[in-house]
This record gives C-alpha cells, sequence and structure tokens, in this order.
C-alpha cells in the first residue's frame, strides 16, 4: 500500500465539483418525471362527496363512489352492533380502529369505527386491505362471511359487522374514511 | 464462440463496406459459419421460436395500436371495434392474444430445456442472468398488455397486482400506500393508470429487444450448451449454424406455428378468461378472479401465503431466484443425462410446477389451499436445498468423451465429471 498522498490539484477539483453539480441536476430533472405519475389536480378536486342517508332503511346496504372508490354504508341492525360489540379486543387480527376520525392508535371497539353521532351507520371504504378487491356483502343474498359482515371473494377475508379483519389474509380493518354529519341525515365524505 | 471469421467479401461494394461497418462479417460469422454442437435436439429450436414470437407481437402490436384507444370509457369499446369493424382487426387481435400465450408457452420450454441441461453453468450465468430479465420483461409486458382491454378481468387484475405495493405499509407505514398511489396517478384503478400501462406495453418490447440482443451476444461468446453438457473440442464436435441449425429451426418453427394457428383460427379464446369480455367496472369485483394462464403457477404461490407482506416476498421470490440459479447449483455437471439422483428432483419440479398452475386456477381453500402450500415449499426447496445440497454428494454417472463419440455411440470414453472437460469451468 502507498503510504503517499497525492495533493489534489486543481484539475481534480474541478472534476469533482463538476462530476458533482452534474449529479446533482441529473437527480433534480429526475423529479418531474417521476413526480408526473401522481394524482393530477383533477383528480384530486374530486375529493369529497355528499350523500343523504335517509332513505336507507333498517338493515339496509349502499354503495357510493368516492375517488373512484366504492364506500359501503350500512344501517345496521341491533343484532348485528349487539354481535359486534360483545367482541373482546384480544380477539381481533387487527386491533386499531383504522378510522381516520379518531386517533391513529384508538382500539379498533365498535364505538371506535362509527361516528357517534349515529353509532347504527356504518361507514367504510369498500376495498379489502389485502389486494384491494370489493368484498360481498353489500346485496341481498351475498355471501357475508363468516361474522357477517363482509366476505372477500378473491382471498378470502373475513369482515364482521363493523367491517373489521377477524379472518383470511388481508392485514388490516376496512378503513372508515374522514367523513362528518353536515345535517341530521346528510354525510360529507372527505 | 470465437472463432476465425471466415468472411470473404466477393463484390467491391461489399469490400468497401467491410473496412467502414463490417455488417455483412458479423451476420457471416455469428449467423451462418457459426459452430454449434452437432448434437442439438428440438429443445435448441425454442431460442428461434422465441425470437419469431417477438417479432408477430411487435407486428400485431404497432399496427392494433393504430386502433386502440387507451380512454377508460372507450377502450373496451375501441377493442370491440378491432374485431368486428377494422379489417383483418379479429385475426390481428387473436394473433396478438394468442401469440402471447405461445411465447410463453415456448420460454417455459426454453427455460426448462436450461434447467435440464445446466446451460446456467460457468461460463453462461450472464446469460442466464440476461434470459431471467428478459423473462420479467415479458411478464410485465404481457400483464400491461392484458389490462388494456379494459374488461373486468383486466381490470381487477391490475388493482390485485398493483395492491402488491401496498404490502410496503407494513415495512414503513404509508409507503405502500404512496407508492400504489403514484402507480395509478390516483386513488383507485382508473383513466390515468390506462394511460400509463399502455404508454410502458409500448415501450417494454423494445427493451425486451434490446435485452435479447445481449442475451444472443452473451451465447455467441461461450458458445451453445449441448445435450451432454461437454465443451466442443475438436473440429468434428461442431457444424456450422447454417444450414443445419437454420433448417432445423425452421422446421420445428413450422410445427409450432400450426399449433399457433390452431388456437388463432379454431379455438381463440380457449386460453382467455370470458369474464374479460364483460366491461371494467370499479364497484364489482368478479367473483373469481384468475390470471391469465402463463402466470398461475407464482399466483397460486402468492396465495399460498396467509401473510400478504410474505405472500409478496414469496411471489417475487419465485421468479427473482431463478436469477440466482448458477451459484445455487453446486453440481460441476452440467447436464442431468449424467445426474442420476438430480434427475429424479428435476422430474418433481417440472410437476410441482404443472401442479402449482392447476391449483392457481382454483379457489384459495381447503385442499387446494393445503396443496399449494405443499407445492410451494417443495418449489423453494428445490432450489434453497436441492440444488445446493445434491451437488455435494451426487457421484455423477459415466460421461462420454466428447460430443463425437456421444453422437457416435462410442459409448463412455472413461471420462469423469471431474475431468477438465465435463466441467464448467473455473468456479
Amino acid at each position: 500500500m502507498a503510504t503517499k498522498t497525492v495533493e489534489p490539484n486543481r484539475r481534480d477539483f474541478m472534476t469533482i465539483a463538476a462530476g458533482s453539480f452534474a449529479a446533482v441536476g441529473g437527480a433534480a430533472a429526475l423529479w418531474p418525471f417521476i413526480d408526473q405519475m401522481n394524482p393530477d389536480a383533477s383528480t384530486l378536486s374530486l375529493a369529497t362527496v355528499e350523500v343523504d342517508l335517509a332513505p336507507i332503511e333498517e338493515g339496509q346496504s349502499i354503495t357510493v363512489s368516492w375517488r373512484g372508490k366504492p364506500v359501503f354504508i350500512r344501517y345496521r341492525t341491533s343484532a348485528e352492533i349487539e354481535e359486534s360489540r360483545s367482541v373482546k379486543l384480544d380477539d381481533l387480527a387487527d386491533p386499531v380502529a383504522r378510522n381516520e376520525n379518531v386517533g391513529d392508535s384508538a382500539p379498533a371497539t365498535d364505538q371506535n369505527r362509527v361516528n357517534v353521532k349515529n353509532e347504527k351507520m356504518l361507514v367504510m371504504i369498500g376495498i379489502c386491505t389485502h389486494l384491494g378487491c370489493i368484498p360481498k356483502g353489500q346485496r341481498v343474498g351475498d355471501e357475508k362471511g363468516e361474522y357477517g359482515g363482509w366476505f372477500c371473494p378473491c382471498h378470502g377475508s373475513h369482515y364482521d359487522t363493523a367491517g373489521r379483519i377477524r379472518k383470511g389474509p388481508a392485514p388490516r380493518n376496512l378503513d372508515v374514511p374522514a367523513y362528518d354529519y353536515i345535517s341530521e341525515t346528510k354525510i360529507k365524505i372527505g | 464462440m470465437a472463432h476465425a471469421s471466415s468472411y470473404k467479401p466477393n463484390t467491391a461494394i461489399a469490400k468497401w463496406f467491410d473496412v467502414r461497418l463490417p455488417i455483412m462479417r458479423l451476420m457471416h460469422d455469428q449467423l451462418q459459419d457459426f459452430p454449434t454442437p452437432r448434437n442439438l435436439n428440438y429443445l435448441w429450436t425454442f431460442g428461434g421460436i422465441l425470437t419469431f414470437f417477438l417479432v408477430v407481437q411487435l407486428a400485431t402490436g404497432i399496427v392494433l395500436a393504430m386502433h386502440y384507444v387507451p380512454h377508460e370509457s372507450m377502450a373496451f369499446d375501441s377493442v370491440e371495434r378491432i374485431m368486428r369493424d377494422v379489417n383483418w382487426g379479429w385475426l390481428l387481435r387473436y394473433m396478438h392474444s394468442n401469440g402471447a400465450s405461445m411465447f410463453f408457452l415456448a420460454v417455459y420450454i426454453h427455460i426448462a430445456r436450461g434447467m435440464y441441461y445446466g446451460s446456467y453453468k460457468a461460463p453462461r450465468e450472464v446469460l442466464w442472468v440476461l434470459g431471467v430479465f428478459l423473462f420479467l420483461a415479458m411478464m410485465a409486458t404481457a400483464f400491461m398488455g392484458y389490462s388494456l382491454v379494459w374488461g373486468q378481468m383486466s381490470f381487477w387484475a391490475v388493482t390485485v397486482i398493483t395492491n402488491l405495493f401496498s404490502s410496503l405499509d407494513s415495512i414503513v407505514p404509508g409507503l405502500g400506500t404512496t407508492v400504489v398511489q403514484w402507480i395509478w396517478g390516483g386513488f383507485a384503478v382508473g383513466g390515468p393508470t390506462l394511460t400509463r400501462l399502455f404508454s410502458l406495453h409500448y415501450l417494454l418490447p423494445f427493451v425486451i429487444v434490446g435485452l435479447v440482443i445481449l442475451h444472443i451476444w452473451a451465447l455467441h461468446v461461450p458458445g451453445n450448451n449441448n445435450p451432454t453438457g461437454i465443451d466442443i473440442k475438436t473440429k468434428s464436435d461442431a457444424v456450422p449454424f447454417h444450414p443445419y441449425y437454420t433448417l432445423k429451426d425452421a422446421y420445428a418453427l413450422c410445427l409450432f406455428v400450426i399449433l399457433f394457428m390452431g388456437f388463432v383460427f379454431y379455438a381463440p379464446n380457449f386460453l382467455g378468461d370470458p369474464v374479460n369480455y364483460e366491461q371494467a367496472d370499479p364497484l364489482q369485483t368478479p367473483p373469481h378472479i384468475v390470471p391469465e394462464w402463463y402466470f398461475l403457477p407464482f399466483y397460486a404461490i402468492l396465495r399460498a401465503i396467509p401473510d400478504k407482506l410474505f405472500g409478496v416476498i414469496a411471489f417475487a421470490g419465485s421468479i427473482g431466484l431463478l436469477a440466482f440459479l448458477p451459484w445455487l447449483d453446486t453440481s460441476k455437471v452440467r447436464s442431468t443425462r449424467y445426474r442420476p439422483i438430480y434427475k429424479w428432483f428435476f422430474a418433481l419440479f417440472i410437476i410441482v410446477v404443472l401442479a402449482l398452475g392447476y391449483l392457481g386456477a382454483k379457489p384459495a381453500e381447503g385442499v387446494y389451499l393445503l396443496f399449494s402450500r405443499i407445492g410451494t415449499a417443495l418449489y423453494f426447496g428445490h432450489l434453497l436445498v436441492v440444488l445446493p445440497v445434491l451437488g455435494w454428494f451426487e457421484k455423477p454417472s459415466a460421461m462420454p468423451g466428447s460430443i463425437t463419440d456421444d453422437v457416435l455411440g462410442k459409448g463412455s470414453g472413461g471420462s469423469r465429471p471431474s475431468a477438465a472437460s465435463a466441467s464448467p469451468g473455473r468456479r
């Protein structure tokens, strides 16, 4: 090993400086090419939707579209709510509420999955947290899975009556989007 | 295989070109006079068949793109217009869709041949790794092309496969969602997703062309492997590529094209899923999502793992591990002909892949799920356990002394695989 260090001269400095400048410039020039793929302004502008819940009867479900995604709204029966409330948190595969309207670490109790203004109404994004299929259970006669909520036919995930994952490969409970009541029977999602 | 150039420019213009751009010399030396082992069997014709299908896909694809409309509300109808209104549109589209299937059929045979005869071993590792890249590029291209039809199966295949990236959320929270929305250009698969898939579907085949050139280049440095796995040693071991293998390849290609045309004219939708003739509906998932047949073994592996992140890792690993085959296999003997134990494991591996293909089309539950898990274990067991371990204690059977000896039936030349002749060179 040579122990003598060669003093960098002015040419070395210029080579390194020019090379670094080109590398930083190249990286910066890359960003527009990457960022152009992110959701554009027109997509972002479709961010909210208002839904009138008045026509929904108890036990009925409707699906609305928000940001191109289906949103499941179910007016749950007392029996369904009772069933959901009786589940111990330890029995849940995902103990976090996954509700944008409560804290990130809120436990997945039935109350934390809904809005306090109407605990019977369950509003959530109808996309399986596994690989994005739409679970069955919205229509009359659909298979609702072993826990009476929703069942994803793609890879067999079962959700309960609060939309919580109970069995199957999905890692998370169905997501509850940010929403609020803007009147007695109307919600605004997003 | 490096060999002295035998090209003799005859005309004045050929001589003029030869000292400026010796492309005729390159063609002559690499495609005509190239010394090729005299004992190649029909499994070696699939390289030529694959090249043919690359050209078919490019030619039909370029003209189909003249009629296709990559818009979420018009794509599906434009495909139907190609089928009904465009002159010869039905033929071109069926050639393109069945051509993809034939392409994969040929590549699977090509890969299996490489695995059986140890074509990935030194000094052909780079050739093999380029082949795995080609396979990946083919899979990406086929997947994107399938999505363009914008039928129910297309749409939900895109949804499921792009959602694989959301598993990154379990490593860094939010990362997966960010990546997936970047891929989609929205909050779900939609119009912006379709246009970028179209752009990339048009781009990737040209990347494949570039990789094919590198693949052939890497082939022409060491030259072809052959059924004995023994290197060419004397002139009598080899024949010129033309006319011996140009004709053999052409004959095999004719037979393969008969199969292709059989599908195109008599069973054009046999290999596809009828659900894809329903227009994409973002609010309704088909009851049973299956990919095209050529992805089924890998899809079965994805579904066999109950955990989302590990399922995705196994799915990627089942393909990615193939690139490491030259280093996973510790046996110095190339051809499975002379590996009495390995040949049974190889047969089992083929059966496992076919079984996984069958299971990938079945619902992921009950006995199908159980067998998918066994198959997944055997698949990885073959690559990660059998290949490294077996090479250490398997005693190879007697090998012929040379390619010529093998062809002329001179029996074993007494040469043991430990001899330099049969070993894949420096390791």
